[in-house]
């Protein structure tokens, strides 16, 4: 596969899972707004911004709805979900022959609603379109990642998207819990306003996990179980564990299709993250640094992505040459 | 069945349908039909009003969720339009077509001996049967290309010549398109449309068919690798998403199974040319390039272009990888060079060309260019260099101060014009609202020419879909139909 090709399908789905993800926290936050007192709403805000984080574009005014509308249409903010989408259909039109009909229609759509006239930045300041824009952006993706699934041939092409997917859902995944670090196990006694459910909640769905936490360990929200059910879970598609998993897989499959001799590198990264990730408890993690620990994660995710461009995309042609 | 007792103007659909002086497709005569239409004019009328605008629509639709689009330049960056279809095709007898491929073969086969010839010994020079001149004047001369020995003699392996028909129903040469010929994929994409639409309709006629285009043109791509290259790698090079052909590049690389690249994807080194692939360097040995000459070698040709690969030429040249079309093949469909087409057959294959130019006024001769300023009224202009409908005055839509400033371009540079007389080409009927109407139409047949000459039946046929233009250009508004050429 064209190293241009692999490059585009990556962006592709790591625009989709940002868009995703920003859409989910905008929706989450303004509807956990509405059962709090206004003095509290700063916290929330500035904490949605850290878990994005911390767009320097992107300037906290002290008004829910601009902010909201500024991370959902100003095309000025790269990270926008309107960027967002923008982004992963150019990267779908450079490799258009190499997607499905089926997938091409899905992202085509989702980019003429988005663009199209009919959405007016004004009209977003009501409190009602918010949530329902919101909420037809995220099933647009989510029908997007099904048509891949069931439409195109799980071959080098596909391992790439799932890459994209799950290397932007774990960096994204640790910077949330790094956001919500402070309130939920640095210092939990201080949020003493009775309204910690809330905030735990509201850290699962941020993560689609509300449901899925329930079932394992009921309604009972403590924050160390909610840290090792987004950490450590091995069959939620949101967990850092889960995430990290698909991410070895897609690269396992690559490395065999592309059979290149040098990828020693990039399997023992993403193998050591994994493993890590494999055989920790929540316990030990807690007593270690938590936000330490989060950041190296992090960390790991952006090397993992440097490694990836070397042996695929952005290597040299002296090396190649030798090779 | 008609018969010639019963106008078919008599019929709602046909209330506007009127014929001139222009050949017409469909009708002989007022009352008569060429018979071939007759089934598809039964067809059609017998379909209720709404039904054949439910279709038109059904048509449509399908050529927008498909994205069969063209980009239109200018205005906003990178507008995307559905190429204008229209319902009824246009059918050409098997007789008819038998001439048009004998004459386009014959064209083909003497238009690549000429190549080779001035780029290598130049006899035709020599005796002065084209001008060196014309051949040296022309900006698609590539001085690079002499004594280069290209595979298997061939610089032409795809080419799109236009064809129109006079009035007396013959079929005459417009202009060949050697360079980078598009269209192919509407072609492909209007037949398939059409079956689906009529397929009844479809079945009773007999048609040829044409979806091994791509099959042949990878064959004939396969046929050109370098010596020694077995199992070649071939790869389609597009100039990327914003060429308005970008539809097309990335249909054609689908249906052949090549991959679709872009100068950035690609890399020479030591004369070899290398694609980047996630598996390392791949080598690559032919290049259908839709990219032109111009810009596919910054190092050999312009310095600017960014969407070539340096280095491209001498890896060429070394003889290790071919392109289709060859470089400097442009030289060929030079507007000028077109007058002299005739005596290249007959002085290459010894025959009478099969299919006739358009006559043609060659400014550069003072008796001829005398003719030409004296009844600017009557004729159309052309700059030779310009194509896509622009650079062209048509002499008797013009205005008087549009023809006194042609006549100042002409005698300031009459190497750089040609002139012809206003022709008034066939006509076919179109579905226009409720009515069929006729509208002007051309004929783009591809000819592919590797180890043999292979045409599909049928092309691509442009309809100007404007009342009265003679304009079939998709950039001026154009539009197209599927072209059905009967097996008897």
């Amino acid at each position: 596969m064209l190293s241009r090709v692999a490059d585009s399908l990556y962006w592709m789905s790591r625009y989709l899972e940002r868009a995703e993800h920003t859409t989910r926290l905008l929706d989450v936050n303004l509807n956990l707004m509405l059962d709090e007192s206004e003095s509290s709403a700063e916290k929330r805000w500035q904490r949605v911004l850290q878990a994005l984080g911390n767009p320097k574009e992107v300037e906290w005014t002290g008004d829910p709805y601009e902010l909201t509308r500024t991370l959902t249409f100003d095309t000025q903010y790269k990270g926008s979900i309107i960027s967002c989408i923008i982004s992963a259909r150019e990267n779908a039109r450079h490799v258009r022959e190499q997607i499905s009909t089926e997938q091409w229609h899905r992202l085509n759509s989702l980019y003429l609603e988005v663009t199209g006239p009919n959405l007016r930045f004004d009209k977003m300041t009501g409190t009602e379109q918010p949530t329902e824009f919101l909420q037809q952006v995220m099933e647009a993706v989510h029908q997007f990642q099904g048509v891949s699934d069931s439409t195109m041939s799980h071959g080098e092409g596909w391992q790439f998207i799932q890459v994209g997917r799950y290397i932007e859902r774990a960096a994204a995944t640790a910077l949330l819990l790094e956001a919500y670090h402070e309130d939920l196990w640095s210092a939990p006694e201080v949020t003493g306003d009775g309204n910690e459910y809330l905030e735990w909640m509201g850290l699962l769905r941020s993560a689609t996990a509300f449901e899925a936490y329930c079932k394992v360990y009921t309604a009972d929200l403590t924050p160390d179980r909610i840290l090792e059910f987004l950490l450590l879970d091995e069959e939620f598609p949101h967990s850092l564990r889960f995430a990290i998993d698909s991410l070895q897989r897609s690269l396992i499959a690559i490395d065999k299709e592309s059979a290149i001799s040098h990828a020693e590198p990039l399997r023992r990264l993403a193998g050591r993250l994994q493993a890590s990730l494999s055989y920790s408890s929540v316990d030990e993690i807690l007593k270690q640094d938590v936000i330490a620990y989060l950041q190296a994660i992090q960390t790991q995710c952006g090397e993992i992505h440097n490694t990836i461009y070397e042996l695929y995309v952005d290597y040299s042609i002296q090396a190649a040459l030798a090779g | 069945m008609t018969s010639s007792t019963s106008p078919q103007f008599g019929h709602p659909a046909l209330k506007n349908y009127k014929l001139d002086h222009a050949y017409d497709e469909m009708f002989q005569s007022a009352d008569e039909l060429h018979s071939h239409y007759e089934p598809l004019l039964e067809h059609f009328t017998s379909l209720p009003e709404n039904e054949l605008q439910r279709r038109k629509q059904s048509a449509d639709l399908s050529f927008l969720n498909q994205g069969i689009t063209f980009t239109v330049y200018g205005r906003e960056e990178g507008t995307e339009r559905i190429f204008p279809y229209d319902l009824l095709p246009r059918i050409i007898t098997s007789a008819e077509w038998a001439t048009v491929e004998r004459g386009l073969t014959q064209r083909i086969t003497a238009l690549n001996l000429f190549l080779k010839d001035i780029y290598n010994e130049g006899k035709i020079l020599d005796d002065g049967i084209v001008p060196r001149e014309v051949v040296y004047s022309c900006k698609q001369f590539r001085r690079q290309m002499i004594g280069l020995q290209v595979p298997r003699n061939v610089y032409i392996a795809v080419c799109g010549t236009d064809l129109i028909r006079l009035e007396n129903g013959e079929f005459v040469v417009l202009e060949d398109n050697l360079r980078v010929p598009s269209g192919v994929s509407y072609m492909l994409t209007n037949r398939r449309v059409m079956k689906r639409i009529f397929p009844q309709l479809f079945r009773g006629y007999n048609v040829r068919p044409i979806e091994h285009y791509t099959q042949a043109l990878l064959g004939t791509l396969r046929s050109l690798a370098p010596e020694g290259r077995p199992e070649p790698n071939i790869v389609l090079l597009s100039p990327g998403v914003f060429n308005s052909a970008y539809f097309e590049h990335a249909y054609l690389a689908r249906q052949m199974g090549i991959e679709l690249v872009e100068g950035r994807d690609l890399v020479t080194h030591d004369n070899i040319v290398y694609m980047r692939t996630t598996s390392g360097l791949r080598r690559v040995d032919v290049i259908y390039r839709r990219v032109d000459d111009d810009f596919i070698d910054p190092l050999a040709f312009r310095a600017d272009s960014i969407l070539g690969v340096s280095g491209l030429f001498n890896a060429y040249r070394a003889g290790n990888v071919t392109l289709a079309n060859a470089f400097g093949t442009g030289v060929a469909d030079d507007k000028a060079l077109y007058a002299y087409v005739p005596d290249i057959i007959k002085y290459y294959l010894t025959e009478e060309p099969i299919l006739k130019n358009v006559e043609t006024y060659l400014l550069t001769k003072p008796k001829e260019r005398n003719y030409v300023l004296a009844n600017l009224d009557k004729l159309v202009v052309k700059a030779v260099g310009e194509s896509g409908g622009y650079g062209m005055l048509i002499g008797p839509q013009a205005s008087v101060a549009e023809r006194e400033e042609f006549a100042r371009k002409i005698e300031a540079d009459p190497r750089n014009y040609i002139a012809q007389p206003t022709i008034s080409f066939s006509r076919a009927p179109c579905l226009i609202g409720d009515e069929l109407q006729p509208r002007h139409v051309d004929l783009r047949p591809y000819v592919l020419y590797g180890d043999k000459v292979t045409i599909v039946p049928g092309g691509l046929t442009r309809v100007a879909l404007k009342d009265g233009s003679l304009v079939v250009n998709s950039s001026q508004g154009g539009g197209s139909k599927d072209t059905w050429v009967l097996s008897q």
